[in-house]
């Protein structure tokens, strides 16, 4: 297995030291290490952060392989600087049984860029009618614990209780997309000020923190973990505070795009924008990234949501829902929270590594930057600057909102335990099925 | 002017006014035995029409055929669009045939912008209606409407007029292009309806709000009315039809606390019966059909000022009916 040494990096931000990576963990650090390795790596002026972990990708396979496959979904996690990330259940079929779950995970493990933790549906087909079998997805090669029917609301409360003590027999956590239906029939954007004179459907922020409170309250209610997808509004953070301060275990994440995107951007019709749920007011913004830093919000997640061309290239009603996310997120995080002074690398590597990798249950991921630990790590230029480049990109789809904005930072490398998936800002071909 | 129309609000009050002084001597044709004029002669002009309507279609046909341009009419039903054909592809299409100007309707709020800012068409885009966003050309024939009745005369704006439009604000692309151009020419707009029907965040809209019309009407010189449709009876906006035409209907004794010049208005179509009584409907304070007529001069202004080969902002007033002679 070839080896590293990495010279002159800040580890979480800190002063300059050496990493040496030998036979998939680090070796050592230090200053000057009196060490040789196949290749050298001059990392000065770079961060080390572990390896982060993304809580909610969207990988399109099976079904959608025209808007990304594992295996190109994986390549533009490692380009992210991801070296895990957690894979939705809305395919085609629905990743509601062991064997779904099976194939998603084993293509991710042929791909080599990325550990793919498969996701598995609450309800068979994502209906809310029926449990999908948990107990056999947990059991699976893929040893499911979070379960999600993202892109749908596990509505009825019945049927979410029951999915919240069924799954605390594996210590499993329910993933919710909170969004009240009958709120939200018709909804094209958030609904405000922007929506009114637009003309477009409205999606209150009521409806995603009213299924937000009622889940709190049942989560407390069985003594089961609660994680909130997405989380947009506000009123959503106040609630989720409280039920923290309950004692109750429930988390959060938010995406790059609300952390720094508002629904004024909707003005255009331009259905980059569209996403579920939308884009918020500034005011939305401001206490989403205080919530993250505060650690109310206990992590980033990309909601990396790749679309074919034709389903952005067209009117806005008729658009898919959702943004490519895994590689600009670390940039964006930057922009809105290290920049901004909000967060230090430390706290990044908390909110995007850490904590992720817990509440996912990933042993060997999100673990800290320290000697005899997995070498799943990324390397980062903080001082790069440079506009948003579609066609640099590794996923499938062309779909983000960030086209030609300047926005700082890039991934020079990543080790997914000790081998090199990106390495000069380049992937590094793995072999398997490239 | 910009080389769209797409939004109300994308007119300046020069603009508008241009729009308004035109159509007015535009629609002196309409007395003539002979009503064409060749100003648009040899350049093609597209109906892109993906949501029936009968009266803006054909309104817009008129004042195509009277400015001499070849007019061709794009139905989405029938056409490829119905066999799953994107606004994308249609755009080129019709590009492909060499359109120098896109008449749209649509269904989905935006669908005209969307054109417009595309390089799908390179050809002027006019907005006649999108979804629940904006209908431009109705706005303007309304002002130029209600010129007529409460404020006649080239150059004139609409500064002081109070103007009450009732009923579904939320839904209409009327009023949303109403309350941008109105206040555009200086008018006062007060919107009329039940909470339910109206967006959230109307308070920041430049325009007094009322859940009360008999209230109202004593301070209107315009009472606008607009259609009720029939799929909102099913989602809760109000209990019953009964009841909001008690409450929002305009009848002959409401009618008659207007103030003695104030005119009546109604888009169309009419529902009889639900927003606007017969007796209402039918009296000469209404101007429905007047409207129509007006809606011809207006949209004929559009098209002659969009593709006439002048620009709105910089040509002079007089220009207008000496080249288009």
């Amino acid at each position: 297995m070839t080896t590293y040494l990495i010279r002159n990096a800040q580890i979480l931000g800190g002063a300059p030291q050496d990493l040496h990576l030998v036979d998939g963990a680090i070796a050592a650090i230090g200053t000057a290490l009196d060490a040789t390795a196949d290749i050298e790596i001059d990392a000065t002026g770079l961060i080390v952060l572990p390896g982060l972990v993304d809580l909610h990708t969207h990988l399109r396979e099976p079904g959608r392989e025209d808007a990304e496959t594992v295996l190109t979904g994986t390549r533009a996690a490692a380009k992210g600087g991801f070296t895990a990330v957690h894979a939705m259940a809305n395919t085609f079929p629905v990743a509601d049984t062991a064997g779904v779950v099976e194939q998603v995970w084993r293509l991710g493990q042929e791909s080599g860029y990325c550990d793919v933790q498969p996701v598995g549906a609450v309800t068979v087909g994502l209906e809310g009618k029926k449990l999908a079998e948990l107990g056999a997805m947990h059991e699976s090669a893929a040893g499911v614990r979070v379960f999600s029917d993202d892109g749908k609301c596990v509505d009825d409360a019945v049927m979410m209780r029951r999915a919240l003590e069924y799954v605390k027999a594996f210590d499993g956590v329910v993933a919710q997309h909170a969004q009240e239906p009958r709120l939200t029939e018709g909804a094209q954007m958030n609904e405000g000020q922007v929506s009114g004179e637009l003309g477009l459907g409205g999606w209150p922020a009521v409806a995603e923190e009213a299924i937000i409170a009622r889940d709190v309250l049942l989560a407390a209610h069985v003594g089961s973990r609660l994680h909130i997808c997405h989380v947009s509004t506000a009123g959503s953070v106040e609630i989720v505070r409280w039920a923290k301060a309950k004692g109750w275990d429930v988390t959060a994440e938010v995406t790059p795009h609300h952390l720094l995107l508002t629904d004024e951007l909707v003005r255009s019709y331009d259905p980059v924008y569209k996403v579920n749920p939308p884009l918020r007011t500034a005011e939305d913004v401001q206490a989403l990234r205080k919530a993250l830093a505060d650690g109310t919000i206990d992590a980033v997640a990309t909601d990396h949501a790749p679309h074919p061309a034709e389903d952005k290239d067209c009117e806005w009603a008729v658009a898919a829902m959702g943004m490519v996310g895994l590689e600009t997120a670390l940039s964006v995080v930057q922009q809105t929270m290290v920049d901004t002074g909000l967060l230090n690398w430390e706290g990044v590597a908390d909110r995007m590594s850490h904590r992720p990798a817990r509440i996912g249950r990933l042993a060997g991921q999100g673990r800290p930057v320290s000697v005899g630990e997995p070498a799943n790590l990324v390397l980062f230029d903080p001082a790069y600057r440079g506009a948003v480049n579609p066609d640099s990109f590794a996923t499938r789809s062309r779909n983000t909102p960030y086209k030609g904005l300047d926005l700082p930072g890039r991934v020079h490398a990543t080790f997914l335990r000790g081998t090199a998936t990106v390495l000069a800002g380049e992937l590094v071909e793995q072999g398997g099925l490239a | 002017m910009k080389r769209h129309l797409v939004s109300a609000a994308d007119l300046t009050r020069d603009d508008a006014l241009l729009v308004l002084d035109t159509a007015e001597e535009l629609a002196q044709l309409s007395g003539r035995a002979v009503k064409k004029l060749p100003t648009l002669r040899g350049r093609t002009v597209v109906n892109l029409f993906f949501e029936d309507s009968t009266r803006t279609k054909t309104s817009f046909e008129v004042a195509e055929k009277r400015l001499s341009a070849d007019v061709i009419n794009f139905s989405a039903k029938g056409s490829s669009v119905s066999k799953g054909e994107s606004l994308k592809d249609t755009a080129l299409t019709l590009q492909a045939m060499g359109a120098d100007a896109v008449v749209v309707r649509h269904h989905a709020s935006g669908a005209p912008a969307r054109l417009a800012q595309s390089d799908w068409l390179h050809g002027s885009v006019i907005n006649a209606g999108d979804g629940t966003h904006e209908h431009p050309t109705q706005a303007l024939l309304d002002a130029f409407t209600m010129r007529r009745h409460l404020n006649p005369g080239a150059g004139n704006d609409l500064a002081g007029r109070r103007v009450t439009i009732v009923g579904d604000i939320l839904h209409s692309r009327v009023a949303r292009s109403n309350v941008h151009l109105l206040t555009t020419l200086g008018a006062q707009v007060t919107f009329v309806a039940p909470p339910t029907l109206l967006p959230i965040g109307i308070e920041n809209w430049p325009c007094e709000v009322s859940y009360d019309l008999e209230s109202v009407l004593p301070k209107t010189d315009a009472l606008m009315m607009l259609r009720v449709q029939r799929e909102r009876m099913n989602a809760a906006f109000f209990p019953t039809e009964r009841e909001y035409t008690r409450r929002y209907g305009v009848d002959g004794p409401r009618m008659s606390r207007l103030p003695e010049h104030a005119i009546v208005m109604h888009p169309g179509p009419m529902v009889r019966g639900m927003e606007i009584t017969a007796e209402v409907a039918d009296s000469p304070r209404c101007t429905v059909v007047e409207q129509v007529a007006n809606g011809v001069s207006v949209r004929m202004a559009v098209l002659y000022l969009l593709l006439g080969g002048a620009t709105l902002t910089d040509t002079p007033r007089t220009d207008s009916v000496e080249s288009a002679k």
